[in-house]
């Protein structure tokens, strides 16, 4: 097991220091960009899979659109798996029974509201819930042998001794809920060049009402938001060599970018491989993503994953004797194959809805400041996805997510000094970009980072720290018409 | 009396819906057609209410006189109660407002074990495990989601309320026609085996009570009785001369209205029916991945979506009383555009129709929706399958039918294709 680990990290200095090498040489000259004209296609984020239809609050449920009509129909039914909504065993419905004991949503499109982004709840408990949220959750290594399983990347984290990785907030009838999150924020505030004065706010995080006991002294906790589902499967279809190729875990062209691949267990195979899903990039395939959600959030036993009570312990017993779900049918699982199968297309094929506006001039001009200021060094632009006979609307596809897909540390503010897998404490994967224009229409809100504490673009630049520090003085001392050229060119995305 | 004259109305709508379609020759009205359907969806509501008073009555008379036969007269009113309901789905993909209420009254699948006992020989869990009788009619209090839910009281109230109050989106997994049919029925432990649910009559008599708590269970249903008329006759009103969603059908633009209907019946027909509802339990083959899984009922509940797609397109809806609904059509408009069009939908419907009657005529010669999924039958997968592909060729030409009148965008669940013609033209 360890000579992989070691040959993928050999793997990453090597094609990372050749990478830099290349970048060093081939750095774009930002003043060759024509920025007084859009890119050809470059409306069409997700290439020919991009949606065109019109703009509303279901922009992120549409199909790719350059799938033919009978595959959309197993779209559909894909849908159908991600709206399903799951009852507690035993139930007539045994393609919907096992939710639980304990859960965070009873049905996946619960957390992935109109296939968009979560929220943090807007009160705490009781007055709201926070059901598009979620709190991960583990200990530090306790003994030289979870240290071991720790750095061969065995296990990502230590789970809470009874918590286990994740808080449940909720529970099927004759279960405890396992706590709830209450979040106090205080101001933080930030002076940008023309004295205009931004107030952040910064989330202080615990858990009340927990139902198993005190936890660990050491727990570490990790708030996240439900990320945006649109562009899954086409970040997937990114060669491993175009995001490697980025890397530069040691930062060897000195522009004090790192950019560290998030290597994690592939559960199927048992190698290493890249990862792409999730805050912290922990999980290297959308299938794998899909499983480990169905079993933490929802309790559920897949292929991959196969415990019924999902992320119940051995210090909560009641919870492991609780009925299962699990079916002959389904291969003694509560989700099987066939089931995760359709949800791995659903979730492959939601469309990036097409950019509005851009050829708007204050759209170009701001699109010219996310160059010139660094951003789009690591919300990388673009890229063209690799081939698979199995997947042709998603092949060959010029796509602009603005992601490298890679690890930055991004500084004390928006640590979470909770590790995970290759993951520090401080270090996050770049997010995507696209369709976070429409974050407003489809949810509803502008709240975005991992746990949702920017409230708009700005705040969202300005918690930016650590790697991307000195991009974001350059934002600060901006003109406010800069900035708002800037904004309006990620509204446009 | 009144239950009986229900039945044979019931009964006959079904022998009567291929007599072919007729324009009326006239060129109606966009606005004419829009209100004839908000009438179609009035008319609807209105007779789902009629029929689930019928079947209150039909429960009150089964809690006086726990009999066998009143027990059967109850299911047989619920699956009545169910005819015109199914109809009215077709309203509510394009109406948000008949959306947002839908889950109170239809919310799938159920519960079953937070409201009665349930089956225990599930897996290979001991009876003593006394997490199978955590349930709402056998404690007076119950502990969910972190919190202590005073249950005492079975009422309208706690079911609507108390029960949903935090999960505000996935409310009322307790309540609607699923929550009655289980009540009636229980658990089909049939598998792909013949035979529905068997919920013995002793379960309402509170003298000689079979599954324990009978005088709750029956606090259960009533109330859950209770709820389901008080929204129906919420949504009638909603359709009524003064309603918001008659408003928002007929207040905007004609475009708009149009759309609204072709959006329906193009969710309906596609996504939710075809996809959600009949390809998925085909793909699982999942006995009771199907809609009224405790009844076997579900043939009717698929033949009633497909009619009521066919009536918003005709104009025509056959009342609970054997009247005709007729007025001015969706049909007739399209026509006096592109009788091409209009003749290619007909068709398709027809079609889809006599694809579900076949469901039915199966079923009802002894063969349940849910055997017809089974794994391994492969002559009932075929049927299945067929009407499936009815319904998405009847898909096809509604949206042909957008695009012949001119309407420019179309979000009809689930398909992309529909509002690019040139992708309709690259599938036919």
């Amino acid at each position: 097991m360890l000579w992989r680990v070691f040959l993928a990290q050999v793997l990453t200095v090597i094609v990372g220091s050749t990478l830099s090498l290349l970048t060093i040489a081939a750095t774009p000259d930002v003043t060759q960009l024509k920025f007084y004209q859009p890119a050809i296609d470059e409306h069409l984020s997700g290439g020919s899979a991009t949606s065109l239809k019109s703009i509303n609050r279901n922009s992120f449920s549409h199909a790719s659109q350059n799938l033919k009509f009978d595959q959309e129909l197993n779209f559909k039914v894909g849908n159908g798996m991600f709206r399903k909504i799951w009852v507690s065993a035993p139930a007539s419905t045994k393609a919907s029974d096992g939710l639980g004991p304990l859960f965070n949503a009873k049905s996946c499109q619960r957390c992935h509201l109109k296939d968009g982004r979560g929220h943090p709840p807007k009160a705490n408990w009781p007055e709201d819930n926070a059901v598009s949220m979620l709190f991960q959750l583990s200990i530090p290594a306790q003994s030289q042998q979870e240290q071991a399983q720790l750095d061969s990347l065995e296990i990502p984290v230590i789970p809470e001794p009874t918590y286990g990785t994740q808080l449940q907030d909720f529970s099927i009838k004759g279960h405890k809920a396992e706590g709830n999150i209450q979040i106090k924020y205080e101001k933080v505030d930030v002076l940008l060049s023309d004295n205009e004065l931004i107030t952040l706010r910064k989330p202080n995080y615990n858990v009340v009402n927990l139902g198993y006991g005190p936890m660990h002294p050491d727990t570490l906790f990790s708030a996240r938001v439900a990320p945006p589902m649109i562009g899954l499967g086409l970040l997937e279809m990114i060669t491993e060599v175009d995001i490697l190729t980025q890397a530069d875990p040691d930062d060897l062209n000195n522009d004090g970018i790192s950019g560290r691949p998030a290597w994690s267990r592939n559960r199927r195979t048992q190698d290493l491989q890249l990862g792409r899903f999730g805050w912290k990039a922990g999980q290297p395939t959308l299938d794998q993503q899909n499983q480990v959600a169905f079993n933490g959030d929802i309790g559920l036993s897949t292929p991959l994953q196969s415990a019924p009570s999902g992320d119940c312990t051995i210090n909560q017993d009641v919870c492991l004797l609780a009925p299962s779900g699990d079916s002959v049918q389904y291969e003694d699982r509560e989700v099987g194959q066939i089931m995760t199968d359709l949800v791995l297309f659903y979730t492959q094929n939601l469309a990036v809805p097409a950019r509005r506006n851009v050829g708007d001039e204050t759209v170009l001009a701001g699109k010219k400041l996310f160059y010139e200021t660094g951003c789009v060094t690591c919300h990388k632009a673009s890229y063209t996805t690799g081939s698979d006979d199995n997947k042709k609307a998603l092949s060959n596809q010029k796509i602009w997510p603005y992601t490298d897909l890679l690890l930055h540390d991004m500084g004390e503010g928006l640590a979470d000094n909770r590790s995970e897998g290759v993951a520090s404490g401080r270090e996050w994967r770049t997010p995507p970009l696209w369709g976070i224009g429409l974050t407003q229409i489809v949810n509803g809100h502008s709240q975005f980072l991992h746990d949702g504490r920017a409230r708009g673009f700005l705040e969202a630049i300005l918690w930016h720290g650590g790697e991307a520090h000195l991009t974001k003085q350059k934002v600060i001392e901006m003109t406010s018409i800069q900035r708002k050229s800037l904004i309006t060119f990620l509204e446009s995305l | 009396m009144i239950l009986k004259r229900v039945f044979l109305v019931s009964i006959l709508s079904v022998a009567s819906v291929f007599s072919s379609i007729a324009h009326s020759g006239t060129n109606p009205t966009e606005q004419s057609v829009l209100e004839h359907y908000a009438n179609i969806a009035q008319a609807g509501y209105s007779d789902s209410l009629t029929t689930a008073k019928l079947l209150e009555k039909a429960v009150d008379q089964l809690v006086d006189k726990p009999t066998l036969k009143n027990l059967n007269v109850a299911r047989q009113a619920w699956v009545v109660s169910r005819a015109p309901y199914q109809q009215t789905e077709v309203f509510r993909f394009g109406n948000p407002i008949v959306d947002d209420w839908e889950g109170k009254v239809n919310a799938w699948p159920l519960d079953e074990g937070l409201i009665d006992y349930v089956a225990t020989n599930y897996g290979d869990v001991s009876e003593e495990n006394n997490l199978y009788s955590a349930n709402i009619i056998a404690n007076t209090s119950l502990q969910l989601s972190g919190r202590t839910i005073d249950t005492s009281d079975i009422t309208p109230a706690l079911l609507s309320d108390t029960l949903h109050e935090v999960d505000d989106v996935e409310a009322n997994v307790a309540t609607g026609y699923h929550a009655i049919e289980f009540l009636l029925w229980g658990q089909d432990l049939n598998g792909t085996k013949a035979g529905a649910g068997n919920r013995p009559v002793g379960d309402y008599d509170t003298q000689n009570c079979t599954g324990g708590n009978c005088e709750r269970r029956i606090q259960f249903i009533q109330s859950a009785l209770q709820l389901l008329i008080t929204d129906l006759e919420w949504m009638v009103n909603q359709w009524g001369p003064t309603g918001e969603a008659r408003a928002a059908v007929l207040d905007a633009e004609s475009n708009v209205g149009l759309a609204m209907i072709l959006t329906g019946m193009g969710s309906l027909s596609y996504g939710e029916l075809a996809g959600e509802r009949m390809k998925l339990g085909l793909m699982l083959h999942d006995p009771e991945e199907e809609h009224d899984c405790f009844s076997d009922n579900t043939h009717y509940s698929h033949y009633y979506d497909a009619l009521g797609i066919q009536n918003v397109y005709t104009g025509r809806y056959q009342r609970i009383n054997g009247k005709l609904l007729e007025g001015p059509s969706l049909a007739d408009l399209v026509n006096a555009k592109s009788p091409r069009a209009d003749k290619a939908l007909l068709t398709k419907l027809d079609l889809t129709m006599s694809k579900m009657q076949i469901l039915v005529n199966t079923a009802i010669n002894g063969e349940a929706y849910d055997q017809m999924i089974g794994s391994g039958n492969s002559e009932g997968n075929a049927k299945v399958q067929a009407a499936i592909f009815a319904l998405t060729e009847q898909t096809k030409a509604i949206g042909a039918v957008a695009i012949a009148l001119g309407l420019d965008s179309l979000d009809i669940e689930g398909s992309d294709s529909l509002d690019n013609p040139k992708l309709i033209s690259m599938v036919q």
